[in-house]
């Protein structure tokens, strides 16, 4: 149950092909006696599969299996107070969308969403275009700059919600010097999002300047130089030659931070502080995200299995729609510059 | 003009000052939480209403983590999550160099389209299969014990094709026919040619693994109710839920949460970098 991004993009791996080697050296054929042949034969057109066994069998059993038992699940009055799960149809999704809660959970993450992921890949371009000149301290900058990324969720939401603490914190001490005055982080929706983005932005900024400094890395350098020689600016070398070059990277991070994002749950459950508020996501709800509702109906209100489930079902869905149109919006990329 | 004669990888305009500043810059705001997290951790809670706020480490340290030892069995959780993270690094490491050496250099049936499998699963949001989860784990009558956190994690996606990606580069093909002429059996090639071969790429996948199965947080919360079988991460929130938060008490517990990673990173940080920018640049 891991949800960190792993890297990445893919494509060149799936065209390469081990050369195929099924016939054995003449010599071995002749040594050994037919048993051992017949043996080494199975060896070679069985071992594979029992190789990638493992990790399909797993992996369907653990990940994909609760997946989409979930939408079975989904179609159930089904909770763990009552054996019995009668078939309701789209009930349960019908109950959801009536409910202004869920909508309301809906908009606090995308509003999360936007504010945490925007500036955060903007960021992280940006630095990984400082990292990628010839730089002293490399790998100095490197390890400090993923240095946060080592750091749990719970780690994390626990150290901002005391830096972003209405009485004792750090920054609302700053604040107040520079005459601006304290603000109750936890009690605005503007100002509880923010908080909960700048936690995401801390700590996976620097995870994502690494990929995209790695892509960078790859973009042939004499691109560069014929462009430097034109007379191109740093900031016009970025945005015409590194961003069309890095492109698929982008739409990988886009893709991935979506994912992350639209599952945001610890940082908000965390930022509430205690009892009640940590499952609605504060006192009005001003930042329950939809794994927090999810949570709330799943796991600590009576158990709601079938709700939860719904509401499972109708987040993957978002998060393929999501994904979707990130792909096509950041796949223009090369076209619109 | 020299930028002219720059090898390549390297931009044709060097870094001025205020590239420096600005990378110091976002060095200072990545460290300082960490640091400030163990300010918090060495004072007593009185001085945390202090004007201006302590900047400096306290001599309060060693009584908080008494206080954290003696609010939640924190002993306990850290044992727990060292057993959970092995467990899943071992499994995630030895599955992921099977597939990997199977991707990498045998030809088979299906491989490309298992292969792409691989890699589309990589983006599937698990997260949102707790609800089934949770019943096959109430079926099994795993609920509340490690076995429930640590067999979801057993095996994934990303060591998979992390693992392919290195093979194929890093194992000679040559040298597993050599072996192949010798009259050894694939499992001898994976244990004798493959495993010392993929050493440095388990050790990074090891660590990244590590790093993900010990911040785990979601699934443990859902599926450990006892508190003596608690993962840290559950016991830090456990420690936050209190009614009033005692700050310095819960980013004790974050410090010695985060400490023993910390250390890592540091002293096989570069090898991590090295890994995860090795996972994006084959694009």
């Amino acid at each position: 149950m891991t949800t960190a991004p792993p890297t990445g993009p893919v494509g060149s791996i799936l065209e390469h092909s081990p050369r195929p080697v099924d016939q054995p050296p003449g010599e071995l054929r002749d040594r050994r006696g037919p048993g051992r042949w017949r043996l080494w034969r199975l060896d070679r057109a069985v071992s594979p599969y029992l190789y990638v066994t493992p990790f399909f069998l797993l992996f369907a059993a653990f990940g994909l299996f609760p997946l989409g038992y979930t939408a079975w699940v989904s179609m159930h009055d089904w909770s763990l107070l009552s054996d019995q799960h009668p078939f309701v149809g789209l009930a349960n999704y019908r109950e959801l969308v009536a409910d202004p809660y869920f909508w309301n959970a809906l908009k606090n993450t995308i509003s999360i969403l936007l504010l945490g992921t925007v500036p955060q890949l903007l960021l992280a371009l940006l630095l990984a275009n400082l990292l990628s000149r010839r730089l002293r301290g490399q790998s100095f900058f490197r390890m400090g700059m993923l240095l946060p990324n080592v750091a749990s969720v719970v780690a994390v939401a626990v150290i901002f919600s005391q830096l972003f603490g209405r009485d004792f914190g750090l920054i609302n001490w700053l604040l107040e010097q520079f005459g601006v005055g304290r603000i109750n982080w936890q009690a605005g929706t503007a100002s509880s999002h923010i908080a909960i983005a700048v936690m995401i932005t801390w700590k996976w900024t620097g995870y994502n300047a690494l990929i995209y400094l790695a892509a960078m890395q790859a973009v042939p350098g004499d691109l560069y130089e014929s462009a430097t020689l034109d007379g191109a600016s740093p900031l016009r070398q970025l945005r015409s030659i590194t961003i069309p070059m890095i492109r698929p990277t982008i739409i990988f991070t886009v893709i991935v931070s979506t994912i992350y994002g639209l599952q945001v749950f610890a940082e908000p459950q965390l930022f509430a502080g205690s009892g009640q508020d940590s499952v609605t996501g504060g006192a009005s709800r001003q930042f329950q995200t939809l794994t927090l509702y999810l949570y709330e109906h799943g796991f600590h209100r009576g158990f709601q299995f079938g709700y939860a489930a719904a509401t499972a079902w109708v987040m993957f869905g978002i998060i393929v729609l999501a994904a979707a149109a990130n792909y096509l919006l950041v796949r223009r990329i090369r076209s619109t510059t | 003009m020299s930028a002219v004669r720059l090898g390549h990888r390297v931009r044709g305009y060097r870094p001025g000052r205020l590239a420096y500043l600005t990378l110091l810059a976002v060095l200072f705001f990545s460290g300082f939480p960490l640091y400030f997290s163990l300010i918090v951790a060495s004072q007593d809670n009185s001085a945390l209403g202090r004007i201006p706020p302590p900047l400096l480490p306290g001599s309060n340290l060693l009584a908080n983590i008494r206080r954290v030892f003696d609010t939640v069995p924190f002993e306990a959780a850290l044992l727990n999550s060292a057993i959970v993270a092995s467990t899943i690094t071992l499994s995630v490491v030895l599955f992921a160099t099977l597939a990997g050496f199977a991707f990498a250099k045998l030809a088979f049936r299906g491989r490309t389209v298992l292969l792409l499998l691989v890699v589309a699963t990589m983006m599937v949001p698990t997260q949102l299969g707790v609800v089934p989860l949770y019943l096959m784990m109430t079926e099994l009558g795993w609920t509340d014990t490690l076995p429930a956190v640590i067999v979801p994690g057993l095996v994934n996606a990303f060591g998979v094709f992390f693992m392919t990606q290195y093979l194929r580069e890093a194992l000679p093909t040559e040298l597993l026919d050599a072996g192949r002429i010798d009259g050894a059996a694939t499992h001898r090639l994976f244990w004798h040619v493959v495993l010392p071969a993929a050493r440095p790429a388990a050790a990074v996948l090891g660590m990244l693994t590590f790093l993900t199965a010990w911040n785990d947080y979601f699934w443990p919360l859902i599926v450990l109710s006892s508190p003596e079988n608690y993962t840290v991460q559950v016991a830090l929130s456990n420690l936050r839920s209190g009614y009033i938060t005692d700050y310095s008490l819960v980013l004790t517990g974050t410090v010695l949460a985060t400490v023993p990673l910390l250390v890592v990173f540091v002293v096989l940080g570069k090898q991590i970098i090295g890994g995860i920018m090795q996972g994006a640049v084959k694009g």
